[in-house]
């Protein structure tokens, strides 16, 4: 086989599926934040501790309940949806009428109250889960886990049918004209409040979704929101979010590039996602899909 | 602030240290002063900057690395983590007010961000462990730190000159600018304001005495570590912040004794601390959105219009 500035294509290829991997993960999440903060104006600064609950769940019933990891991926987006709708109900509504900031604060409450529970109840270790797809495919030029085949696939689809929904059918387009005028909506007949809350269980349960989709490959522990959330802030920064599409597309190249800087220039893995928000700040400050306001 | 009641609170600093141990006031007034720093953008200008730990630890690895590695005396290590923080302010800065509201603080904090993982990699902040064992050495390389009265007044001293230049900025007719941005920010612009250059002096102003708070505390506590630059940090001067009260001259101060104390008296709680801070975050967000001081404030200027009115009733009676 070829060999490309001395890096094997095996250790390419190999990151540049843990980058699409990563790149699936941003973008279900930061399209969750874009459409709730589209429809609520609030930034759920809590989306990564629901993806970990999301993930905790998914242990939880498989090691009390036997539930599988299929079913995991329907009962927990549901269960965590359904505390997200006790979220909106009790505290967020009540601040719609208050600065944004306010918002962000409260969510960040929750932040600090759910990490602080999981990590009294189970430490901040990591829980193991089974790989439900174990195996993979020789594809010639690389090894493909089954699973993690399955992740970028699943994530896709989500993300597309996400797309699809907001942009092609008619609960969209209500949804669509309540980001714009709520008022006029309501005129309309159209019961925005709750519209509202089943907005937010929906971005609330994507991201339970991610923290299912996520527990076989990463270890299921109480930090693992909260780290990858403020990445996701970046991409959502990057991205701008006026767009589901321009939200899916940033995600998932943000993961690859990611991905492609551990093979050429490994320290700066990390912040690499950082330092190309400080270029498009720079560059185009309302972001590659936003628009300025 | 009335001449009164700032006289009894310079008398309670100087005379505080016999009553109550040195080493917990140190570390209230040095997130006093961290937090004024970042009430001054909050409170003053309404940006909320989402990382200030970057600041505050920054200048703590600095202060740390150049007064233990390189012998510098503390006042000049002080100044290192200020002139540092500042010059972090001004690039972080230059970028995060490029877009407004919600956006500001998700570019504050994913900056910070880039700092923690820098402080992570970067060989002289010795990653987990983080700069241990700092000297306090000799100030001005006559006077000797390492007993805590002195060091006590010594910080009491740096808190005050910190807390001055907030007092003169908030009270000055760049203050009022910053306040007109606060208030309406295409107002202040159509007056013919560079609403650009007010904030970003504003923010490198904050992030100075960022800088100068950090510093003093890596002295006072004589370590730096992850902790200080983490997100977690820059949610605690936030949290700080609302306790006492946004947009307050006094609030920071009373809200970072209340949160220190509340961490020395729960530390063996272990998690519950982050959750008791989360419910307190979430109780003053939902009902007290004006913290300690600014609901002591609100219901002090409730009694006396109703005590005037009071006295007009009764002079109608005669």
């Amino acid at each position: 086989m070829f060999e490309l500035l001395g890096i094997s294509p095996q250790a390419l290829f190999g990151q540049l599926l843990i980058g699409l991997i990563n790149g699936a993960f941003y973008a279900m999440l930061s399209l969750g934040l874009a459409v709730i903060f589209g429809l609520l104006n609030v930034i759920n600064f809590a989306h990564g501790a629901q993806y970990m609950m999301g993930a905790f769940v998914a242990w939880f019933v498989l090691e009390y309940a036997g539930v599988p990891f299929w079913g995991a991926l329907i009962v927990a987006p549901v269960a965590v949806a359904i505390f997200g709708v006790i979220l909106e109900q009790v505290f967020i509504k009540r601040l719609y009428h208050l600065d944004h900031l306010y918002g962000l604060l409260l969510t960040f409450g929750f932040v600090l109250i759910i990490e602080g529970l999981f990590r009294y109840k189970f430490g901040s270790s990591g829980q193991p889960y089974d790989n439900p797809l174990p195996g993979g495919q020789n594809l010639g030029f690389m090894f493909l886990p089954n699973y993690r085949g399955f992740v970028v696939v699943a994530s896709l689809v989500v993300c597309l049918g996400t797309w699809f929904m907001i942009e092609k059918t008619k609960l969209g387009s209500y949804l669509r004209a309540a980001t714009e005028n709520p008022t006029l909506v309501r005129a309309f007949g159209i019961n925005v409040p709750r519209m509202v809350t089943l907005t937010y269980a929906f971005g609330v349960g994507l991201a339970a979704f991610a923290g299912v989709l996520a527990a076989p490959i990463y270890q299921v522990n109480p930090t693992m929101g909260s780290n990858l959330i403020i990445i996701v802030f970046a991409v959502v920064v990057i991205g701008g979010m006026g767009s589901i599409m321009g939200s899916i597309v940033t995600g998932f190249g943000l993961g690859v590039i990611e991905g492609l800087t551990k093979v050429f220039y490994p320290e700066a893995s990390s912040t690499v996602i950082f330092v190309i928000m400080a270029i498009v700040l720079l560059i185009r400050p309302a972001g590659l899909f936003g628009t300025a306001k | 602030m009335n001449k009164p009641i700032a006289l009894a609170l310079l008398a309670l600093l100087v005379v505080a240290p016999f009553f109550v141990y040195p080493s917990f006031l140190m570390t209230a007034l040095c997130f006093a002063l961290f937090a004024c720093a970042f009430n001054l953008l909050i409170g003053y200008v309404g940006l909320l900057s989402f990382g200030h730990a970057a600041y505050f630890g920054g200048a703590a690895y600095i202060t740390a690395h150049v007064v233990k590695v390189w012998g510098w005396t503390p006042e000049l290590g002080i100044l290192a983590g200020v002139v540092v923080a500042a010059f972090l302010g001004l690039i972080f800065g230059s970028l995060a007010i490029r877009r407004q509201g919600i956006y500001f603080a998700m570019i504050t904090l994913a900056l910070s961000q880039m700092l923690y993982f820098f402080a992570v990699q970067a060989p002289f902040t010795h990653g987990e462990d983080g700069i241990q064992a700092i000297p306090r050495r000799h100030l001005f390389g006559l006077i000797d730190l390492s007993d805590s009265l002195t060091m006590y007044y010594f910080v009491a001293v740096i808190f005050l000159i910190g807390f001055a230049i907030i007092y003169r900025t908030i009270h000055s007719p760049f203050g009022q600018i910053l306040k007109a941005i606060r208030e309406n920010e295409p107002r202040a612009v159509s007056l013919g304001y560079d609403v650009d250059r007010f904030k970003l002096m504003a923010f490198v102003l904050s992030t100075a005495l960022c800088g100068l708070a950090g510093g003093t505390k890596a002295l006072v506590s004589q370590i730096a570590s992850l902790t200080d630059v983490h997100w977690a940090m820059s949610g605690e001067v936030v949290l700080i912040t609302l306790v006492g009260g946004i947009g307050t001259v006094l609030g920071p101060v009373v809200g970072a004794f209340i949160v220190i104390a509340m961490q020395n008296y729960l530390a063996e709680w272990g998690e519950w601390v982050l959750v008791i801070q989360g419910v307190i975050f979430v109780v003053i967000v939902m009902s007290l959105r004006r913290g300690v001081v600014g609901e002591l404030v609100a219901l002090w200027e409730r009694r006396k219009p109703s005590a005037a009115g009071a006295e007009a009733k009764a002079q109608a009676a005669h």
